[in-house]
This record gives structure tokens, C-alpha cells and sequence, in this order.
């Protein structure tokens, strides 16, 4: 390679570098106890906690649910019903209309086997602070952006870093790691070896983790685009006077056979379906599958199956995104090894910081020392 | 990339290939890892397990091996 594309390459990747490392750094140091969310969780439920949903168990139907919801809240319509994901419990958020704002609605978890509302199950103070400041550093939509284009510059340190690997390795074996020598020698090689290990990890989770910040636009995308083309058959069907059994059109999503399992569903009238269908989201069996939904439409004046399809290319990607970013789609060992992998990130973040400030500061004595690097390299 | 500069002068330079096998194969294997999870449960899982501890067990190896 010439001099002068090394040196070109060289400067993106310092500058792409210098400008993510400090937010690479936030991210991964906030990340790692991020992918133990659900364990911690569960250690911190202790005693309230429910056993897990099994298929012998005796539950209400969600209408049942639901009734004792409006109950509850005189004049509220029903908006959304959500399933715990392992344990027996229905979430429900209702509101004084079908269109109602975030801050209007009410969001209860109610025992699927006893139809009862339960205590809030909260998350961890901890957690939810961690999980806000890695999305969007509490700057909502602006901030997940500016984080994207963050993982977009580390996707390209990363590239560019590759690519000035030739060249750094063009005397040494694969894996030489010459910790004795100097500090900033030990560093450097621990930078380059670290880093080309973490190649393809941390392509794949960074640039998953850009998708994410997409999520917004994309979900709003698609409401407007698909919703709207499934429903088309049914114009601007008013939202009907009564509704269907909300159980039998959970029953006849499952029977359309899109999924095993429903992971929400969305009232007519709300943000995720139409103003005359209930949209029954569901999940199938493996990893995959169980990222990427299917929407079921049941029409909520006569509770038949108006239609189900997969999501398009765009949503797809954004769902399979998380598991791919979350690390948590292959058991505790797979998360461990997420957790050593994001480590070895930090210390390739850290030392590439660390080989930049030490050559500012070390400026006057510039030349000698590239001069000695320049002589270890070849030794 | 200070350590390229003078390397002419040796006769043991490694060529692109020399350099970037190990490399490739730890990526390869590293998406295997990441997709075989996602395919299903069980030997998908283990499946995932192995191929990225590779990159975690080449760390311990070299490590092992400093100089």
C-alpha cells in the first residue's frame, strides 16, 4: 500500500475515532450490565414473583380482564393488551379515547389466572436509568439519532482500522502481543489484535444498534404505509358501536396460524391498527420468529379475520435487529460471552485513546519515538 | 502503522493473505455464531456458543503467549 493511502486511511480512522470513542465508551460501559436486564430483574422480583405461564394453567378470558379494567377506570375505553413473556400476566393500557395521548392512558398489569390487577412489577431504578441514557441520553428521538450516527462513525473506525492492520502486521505474526517493552507499545498491539478479533462482533452489533435508533421513523413508516393497505377494503370504517370478543379474536389470529404466542394486541382506533380492527401481533417458536411479528387484522364488528401478513423488508430488519444488538436470543452463556466481547471493546476504545493522547502529549518527542516504535516493529 | 515504514528492508514480509487468514476465519466463524442462535434453540444455541468463543479463546491464547 502507499505512503499516502495509509496516511489517508490513518486520518479517518483517528478522526472518526476521536469523535465516537467518548460515546462508544458511555455505550458499551452502559451496555454491559444491560445484557443481564432480565436477570437482574428477576433477582430483584424476589418474592412477588409469578410462576412461569404454562399451558395447564386455568386463565380468564381477556374479556373478563378487560371488563374489570373499565371497571376500574369509569368511561375508559380499551387501547392495547399486552402479554408478559414468560409469566401469567396481562398488561392493559386504556384511555378516555381510542386516540388517546401517552400521558392520558393507564397502564395496569392484571393476573391472567385470577383476572385481578397486581402490583406494578418495577423495573429497576438502576436499569431504566442505564437503558435511557444508551437509547437516547434522556434527549428522546434527536438523541437516538445522534447516537446512531455515533455507531455509524465507529462502523467506519472500524473498517478503516482493518484496513491499516496490513500494514502494522507486515512484520509480525498473527497474535504478537509485546507487553514488555514499552506502555504505549503493549497498548498498540493489544489495540490492533483486540480490535481485528472484534471485527465482525462488533460490525454486527454496532450496526444493529444504528437500525435501532431508527426505530421511530421506521414503526411510524409502516403504520401509515401497511396498516392503511390492510384496511383498505374497509375504507374509513367507523370504529364499531360494540365491539367483538376481544378472546375470540385473539383465538382467531392463533387460528390463522401467523403465530403461537400474541405478544399485544392494539384496540381499533389506536396507533397500531385501524379505526375498525383489532391487530392481534404475534410471535412463532424460534429466535427468529419470535422477532418478527405478524400482525393479524380481526374485525372488531363481526370478529372474522379480515388479514395477516409479514411485515415488510424494513420492519424485519429493525426486528431482527434487537436480538442481534441485545446479545439475548442464546441463553446465559451467550450473553457471557456478549458481555467479554463488549469488555474487549472497551479496552480497544480505551487504548485507542490512549495511543492518541499520549502522542499529543508526548509531541516534542515525536520523531525519536517513532523512530524507536518504527525499530520494535521490525524487530 | 508507524511499524510498516521500514519493513521493506526485511526479507520476511507477510503477504495479504499471510496477514488477514486468521482474520477472516475468526469473522467468518463470528457470524456463524451471531446466526445460528437466532435459527433455533438447543444445538443452534451450542452451535453459537463455539463459533464465537473463538474469538474469546484466540484473546486467552495470545495473552497466554506475550512477550
Amino acid at each position: 500500500m502507499e505512503k499516502g493511502t495509509v496516511r489517508a486511511w490513518f486520518l479517518v480512522h483517528k478522526w472518526t475515532s476521536i469523535i465516537c470513542t467518548l460515546f462508544m465508551l458511555m455505550l458499551c460501559l452502559t451496555g454491559l450490565p444491560l445484557i443481564f436486564n432480565h436477570e437482574i430483574d428477576e433477582m430483584s422480583r424476589g418474592a412477588d414473583n409469578l410462576p412461569p405461564l404454562s399451558a395447564d394453567m386455568q386463565l380468564k378470558t381477556l374479556d373478563e380482564i378487560m371488563n374489570n379494567a373499565r371497571a376500574k377506570r369509569a368511561g375508559d375505553v380499551g387501547l392495547y393488551m399486552s402479554f408478559d413473556e414468560e409469566r401469567p400476566i396481562v398488561y392493559v393500557t386504556t384511555g378516555p379515547r381510542p386516540d388517546a395521548e401517552e400521558p392520558e392512558m393507564n397502564f395496569a398489569p392484571y393476573d391472567w389466572r385470577t383476572g385481578q390487577e397486581i402490583p406494578t412489577p418495577t423495573a429497576g431504578a438502576i436499569v431504566t436509568f442505564l437503558l435511557e441514557l444508551h437509547t437516547d441520553m434522556f434527549l428522546g428521538l434527536p438523541g437516538m439519532l445522534f447516537l446512531g450516527f455515533m455507531g455509524f462513525l465507529m462502523f467506519v473506525a472500524t473498517v478503516s482500522g482493518v484496513v491499516l492492520y496490513a500494514p502494522f502486521m507486515r512484520k509480525l505474526d498473527f497474535g504478537t502481543l509485546r507487553t514488555s517493552r514499552s506502555t504505549r507499545l503493549k497498548w498498540l498491539d493489544y489495540h490492533n489484535f483486540l480490535g481485528i478479533l472484534l471485527l465482525a462482533w462488533l460490525s454486527v452489533v454496532g450496526l444493529t444498534g444504528v437500525i435501532n435508533t431508527l426505530n421511530d421513523p421506521l414503526a411510524e413508516a409502516w403504520q401509515a404505509d401497511e396498516i392503511r393497505d390492510m384496511t383498505a377494503a374497509h375504507g374509513d370504517a367507523p370504529r364499531p358501536e360494540t365491539l367483538s370478543s376481544i378472546q375470540g379474536a385473539l383465538d382467531t389470529a392463533l387460528a390463522a396460524g401467523g403465530g403461537v404466542k400474541p405478544v399485544f394486541i392494539a384496540f381499533p382506533g389506536t396507533l397500531f391498527s385501524s379505526t375498525h380492527h383489532y391487530a392481534v401481533y404475534l410471535e412463532g417458536k424460534t429466535p427468529i420468529t419470535q422477532a418478527l411479528l405478524t400482525p393479524a387484522l380481526v374485525d372488531a364488528a363481526d370478529g372474522t379475520l379480515t388479514d395477516m401478513r409479514t411485515m415488510p423488508w424494513y420492519m424485519q430488519t429493525l426486528l431482527m435487529s434487537r436480538p442481534l444488538h441485545f446479545g439475548d436470543y442464546g441463553g446465559l452463556p451467550l450473553k457471557i460471552l456478549w458481555a467479554v466481547l463488549d469488555i474487549f471493546t472497551i479496552i480497544v476504545l480505551g487504548s485507542g485513546l490512549y495511543l492518541w493522547l499520549g502522542k499529543k502529549a508526548g509531541a516534542p518527542d515525536r520523531t525519536s519515538r517513532r523512530t524507536k516504535l518504527a525499530t520494535e516493529g521490525n524487530a | 502503522m508507524n511499524m510498516g515504514a521500514n519493513s521493506k528492508k526485511t526479507s520476511s514480509a507477510r503477504s495479504m493473505k499471510q496477514i488477514f487468514m486468521a482474520p477472516t476465519v475468526i469473522a467468518v466463524l463470528s457470524v456463524v455464531g451471531l446466526v445460528a442462535a437466532l435459527a433455533g434453540d438447543g444445538a443452534a444455541d451450542l452451535l453459537s456458543w463455539v463459533a464465537l468463543g473463538v474469538p474469546v479463546a484466540i484473546a486467552a491464547w495470545a495473552y497466554g503467549r506475550r512477550q
